[in-house]
């Protein structure tokens, strides 16, 4: 039994974490508009309020302001949606997943390769365009349906070996991460510290939306009914314990993965990812929503973010890129002169 | 559908001179007549599509857009009767039996050129002839572990070697995935024709390599060394790392320390022990070859002089390719084994040689020139279809260096009928390309990588320049 190539297990977490990437940009994108559709008097001035931070959320500003002098509707759904320049956009996530994945071809089953490669030539193909022009709405429903098929693929037909434990491990910080930043898109309309004492009825649409973004608005209405507060919207998104798109969800399932690839029980550690890992998970388990609203929700939302990427990069620092002495390459260089020297005197 | 056919004087591999179907084409012909139009249409359609969406396809170097094409799939196969196979088999095993008795003694007591067979210049002056491997022993002594044999077929129907591919050949992934389209459209043909089948390969594959293995280990870990998800034959190197079951490394998941070979892996180095490599010599090692080379493994070459690691091919098979080597592997065959050659070579002028390079020069606008060291179509001059400048152009380099120029008379390759539009189907022309596995014993999977021009009248049948592939058919018996 061999062990895992290290560049293997890091195209899988890739792979994973891409796709789960296009697919909570579309999640994003698609709330957005449809929050459009429910405000009225539209201006330049509030057209921009609106989409700045959608781009701001996705921490690409100066990406943006580099390839488009305004944020406009079509600007900022351009940049996210279809703009290869922007790494991070869907279509350049999926270009990325797929490449990952083609390197691991042998780790990945037919079925999932082949949904993934479909999902592939679908955003590449004239007919994408088309999709979107005609309703934007189908286009990201067909992206969000493509990642949901692929987590079912994998789930049903890939090796849950160290391999699969990798690519998880990328999909719920992607996950978590993302959740994070759909909750932060309307962190505007909020006190900077404390609860919010009333919300308008534009407001609570607007929260709305980024429970049903994450596909929790039903989850949502059978714990709290039809009321929206931001206060309950962000206890739901960041601590229910069963939701599979919650902060708390995410971190636990990234940090079983961390300790289904180590074989180290939970309450123990064996390096800085599942350290980093472990706490975290333990501060969800042990905080309240109110605490983190005294706090500020956005600032709260900004560390959640950069801790995460600790673990990602504590991860990468375990298992992926390992130093190695090379036993110097400059004394082969000259071992091999003096061979072929030898060899033409000879 | 085949009723409208021309075949134009050409050899024609399905059709007689008098237009009937050749005997080993019959059943199939026969089967193929009771097709309708739509049902071919939507079989043709639905395994390019499946090809897609497999991601069965190759990079083109210097397409901008970065994206893969599927190699285009003709879907009526290519058919060779036991009798004719058999012929070839025992025609290929001896030529590669040969080249790799060339190899050994050139990169030993070079008792060829001391007999005075091959003029020592030549080989000495070949561009891949690695003077540094000399008296250096490979694992069992086999240089050439995988060849791709490019076969033709002239005017008389008689096969003809091209060339010998004894580096690291590609295609052989396509044979398998047509023969997997093939069948998922034709499913009760097999049976009933009686068709040899190819799926053995990988196995064959991993068998050979296990064979090469460093001596006292007992379970070698094989890898297969790729450049990366950028080369053309990609699909291939992980397509078989698959099939056999093994690790696709690229240079920068090896390391080497104390003279061997490990794999980068989350839970620490693990040794490896042989290498299936897919990446040229020149690319193998930066301390000893290309020092720019990003591809390869520092210290691989020191590995493998230490007899830790094997690889396959084995390092120095360049030479063998060259097309100048060529010219003197019917000699080889006589001379290693006492034997007439099987399968003839082209007739070939070495430019090197006085009255062959004068009666080049005078004939360039009937003849094929090609450069010794190049491959895939490129650095060629198909004369009679040249303009005035090439010609002028190839006469300029063949002065400069008629060392690294042979050239050939213009083949009229045999052609196929092939699906070209609607229900008309014309000739096209093909060539073959057998895989030939040497390991304990010398293996060749039934048929090869049919592969054919899909422009009319065009010779090239690379995939780089408009070529596509059938799925080449080695019947049980001649009918």
């Amino acid at each position: 039994m061999n062990n895992m190539l290290s560049r293997v297990a890091n195209c899988l977490y890739w792979m994973s974490r891409y796709i789960e990437r296009a697919e909570n940009i579309a999640r994003m994108v698609d709330v957005n508009l449809q929050l459009l559709l429910d405000y009225r008097d539209l201006n330049d001035e509030s057209l921009l309020d609106h989409w700045m931070p959608v781009v701001q959320s996705n921490g690409e500003e100066e990406a943006f302001l580099r390839l488009h002098k305004k944020a406009t509707g079509r600007t900022v759904t351009e940049f996210l949606v279809f703009q290869l320049e922007n790494p991070n956009s869907i279509v350049s996530s999926i270009v990325q997943a797929r490449e990952n994945a083609r390197m691991v071809r042998d780790q990945i089953t037919m079925e999932y390769w082949e949904e993934l490669n479909r999902l592939y030539l679908f955003v590449r193909s004239p007919e994408a365009r088309k999709v979107w022009r005609q309703s934007p709405s189908e286009f990201f429903q067909q992206i969000k349906e493509a990642s949901l098929h692929l987590v079912g693929i994998g789930y049903a037909t890939i090796l849950h070996n160290e391999g699969w434990w990798f690519s998880q491990a990328g999909k719920f910080i992607e996950r978590a991460d993302k959740t994070s930043r759909i909750l932060d898109v309307r962190y505007e309309s909020l006190p900077e510290r404390g609860v919010p004492k009333s919300v308008s009825q534009t407001e609570a649409l607007g929260w709305q939306a980024i429970l049903r973004s994450c596909s929790a608005w039903d989850a949502y209405k059978s714990l709290h009914g039809a009321e929206v507060h931001p206060r309950l919207v962000a206890d739901f998104l960041l601590f229910n314990e069963d939701f599979p798109r919650s902060a708390r969800f995410c971190v636990g399932e990234l940090n079983a993965a961390l300790r289904h690839i180590s074989g180290v029980p939970s309450g123990r550690f064996c390096n800085d990812a599942e350290k980093l890992a472990g706490r975290l998970e333990a501060e969800l388990q042990f905080s309240t929503v109110d605490e983190i609203f005294e706090q500020g929700l956005h600032g709260y939302l900004d560390q959640f973010q950069t801790r995460l990427n600790n673990v990602g990069n504590a991860l990468f620092d375990a298992y992926i890129f390992q130093e190695f002495s090379n036993e110097g390459a400059e004394m082969m260089i000259q071992q091999e002169e003096q061979q072929q020297q030898r060899k033409e005197a000879s | 559908m085949l009723r409208k056919y021309n075949h134009d004087g050409f050899f024609d591999e399905m059709m007689d001179a008098e237009g009937e179907i050749r005997p080993h084409y019959r059943q199939f012909g026969a089967l193929f007549e009771t097709l309708k139009r739509d049902e071919f249409e939507d079989k043709r359609r639905s395994v390019d599509l499946a090809f897609l969406r497999q991601g069965i396809t190759f990079n083109v170097y210097g397409d901008s857009q970065g994206m893969e094409r599927i190699f285009p799939f003709d879907l009526i196969p290519r058919i060779i009767p036991a009798r004719e196979w058999e012929h070839l088999e025992r025609g290929l095993v001896q030529r590669i039996t040969a080249l790799n008795l060339f190899l050994r003694d050139i990169y030993h007591d070079q008792k060829i050129v001391k007999d005075g067979v091959i003029p020592p210049f030549y080989v000495l002056s070949g561009k891949h002839f690695r003077r540094e491997f000399a008296n250096f022993n490979v694992p069992k002594d086999i240089y050439i572990h995988v060849c791709g044999t490019d076969l033709i077929r002239g005017a008389d129907g008689a096969y003809m070697v091209l060339e010998d591919n004894g580096r690291c050949p590609s295609g052989v992934s396509y044979v398998l995935e047509n023969r997997r389209a093939m069948k998922r459209s034709f499913p009760d043909l097999f049976e009933r024709i009686g068709v040899r089948p190819v799926d053995q390969y990988p196995a064959e594959l991993l068998k050979m390599l296990q064979y090469i293995a460093p001596a006292g280990v007992p379970n070698p870990t094989i890898v297969l060394l790729t450049p990366g998800a950028a080369n053309s034959a990609y699909f291939e190197h992980t397509y078989l790392a698959r099939q056999m079951g093994i690790e696709i490394v690229e240079g920068r998941d090896l390391v080497v320390t104390d003279s061997r070979v490990y794999m980068r892996t989350t839970k620490g180095l693990q040794a490896v022990h042989v290498i299936y490599r897919r990446i040229d010599d020149d690319f193998l090692d930066p301390t000893v070859f290309r020092a720019d080379s990003m591809l390869g493994v520092p210290g691989l070459v020191h590995a493998y002089r230490a007899g830790h690691v094997s690889l396959a091919n084995s390092i120095g098979t360049g030479i063998a390719d060259d097309k100048v080597m060529y010219y003197f592997v019917p000699r080889m065959i006589k001379y290693y084994l006492g034997e007439e050659p099987i399968l003839a070579n082209v007739p070939t002028y070495l430019a090197s040689e006085e009255s062959d390079k004068k009666y080049i020069l005078e004939n360039l606008p009937k003849l094929v020139v090609k450069a010794a060291n190049e491959s895939g179509g490129y650095g060629m001059l198909m004369g009679p279809k040249a303009s005035a400048k090439e010609i002028e152009f190839f006469r300029e380099r063949i002065q400069a260096d008629p060392r690294n120029y042979i050239a050939q008379p213009m083949i009229a390759l045999s052609r196929h009928p092939t699906h070209v539009e609607s229900d008309l189907f014309e000739g096209r022309h093909i060539d073959l390309r057998p895989y030939i596995i040497c390991g304990e014993k010398t293996t060749i999977v039934p048929g090869g990588l049919t592969r054919v021009a899909l422009r009319a009248g065009s010779l090239v049948v690379n995939s780089s320049q408009g070529g596509g592939s059938k799925d080449t058919w080695v019947l049980y018996g001649d009918e």
